[in-house]
């Protein structure tokens, strides 16, 4: 399996489809996390998303070693970005490629959630009120 | 090597590092350091230490070569 694992300012969805296009793969699935102008219907005027770079990479190759073992994945790609992100920003992007759609589906879905639970990434939410929650 | 505090942490410490205590030896009396020092660190859904970049649990041991981190509820994505 190929691994892409980033994290920085600027991130796009076409950067992770370039890296998971393999002549072996029929499947091709991609998430992509964008920043919502509402929490709990209060609106957002931006986030900050703040990391641990050198565990969050670790943790993230974690992830990927994981799926390794569950999935016959080709090309997986995993890119988060940090620093301030407004209201339809791409925070994320999850790109899987395999032979087949139905483990891509599974493997998309698995990093997404894992990510969420175990890589040291934090956002903060700057509220139109003035309000900042964490 | 000094601890370094991300997120919440950071902002209930009001610095991203600190020095650890000499009498600080393991992963559980870093915790309990931490939250007679700053209380407010309680009222984390969660507070996790890592140690050279990996999750680490009460029992594991610590020297002053580590990279120790406090890692609150994490909220990327």
């Amino acid at each position: 399996m190929e691994v892409l694992v980033n994290i920085k300012e600027v991130i796009t969805v076409q950067e992770a489809l370039d890296f998971i296009q393999s002549p072996e793969c029929g499947g091709q699935v991609i998430f992509s996390g964008t920043v919502r102008n509402h929490t709990q219907q209060r609106a957002v005027l931006k986030l900050f998303y703040e990391c641990y770079e050198a565990m969050a990479i670790s943790e993230m190759e974690k992830i990927a070693a994981q799926v390794k073992e569950k999935w016959p994945i080709q090309k997986l790609a995993m890119l988060h970005a940090v620093g301030d992100k407004y209201p339809g920003d791409i925070a994320v992007v999850i790109a899987v490629a395999s032979a087949h759609r139905g483990i891509a589906f599974d493997a998309c879905e698995y990093v997404i959630d894992t990510l969420k639970e175990t890589v040291p990434i934090w956002k903060k939410e700057f509220f139109a009120d003035g309000e900042i929650g964490v | 090597m000094g601890i370094l505090l991300f997120g919440a942490a950071k902002d209930i410490a009001g610095v991203p590092v600190l020095e650890k205590p000499a009498h600080v030896n393991n992963v559980g009396a870093l915790k309990a350091w931490l939250y007679e020092v700053y209380p407010s660190l309680q009222q984390l859904k969660s507070m996790m230490i890592a140690v050279n970049r990996s999750y680490a649990v009460d029992m594991q041991a610590l020297s002053d070569q580590d990279e120790i981190a406090v890692i609150p509820p994490v909220s990327g994505g």
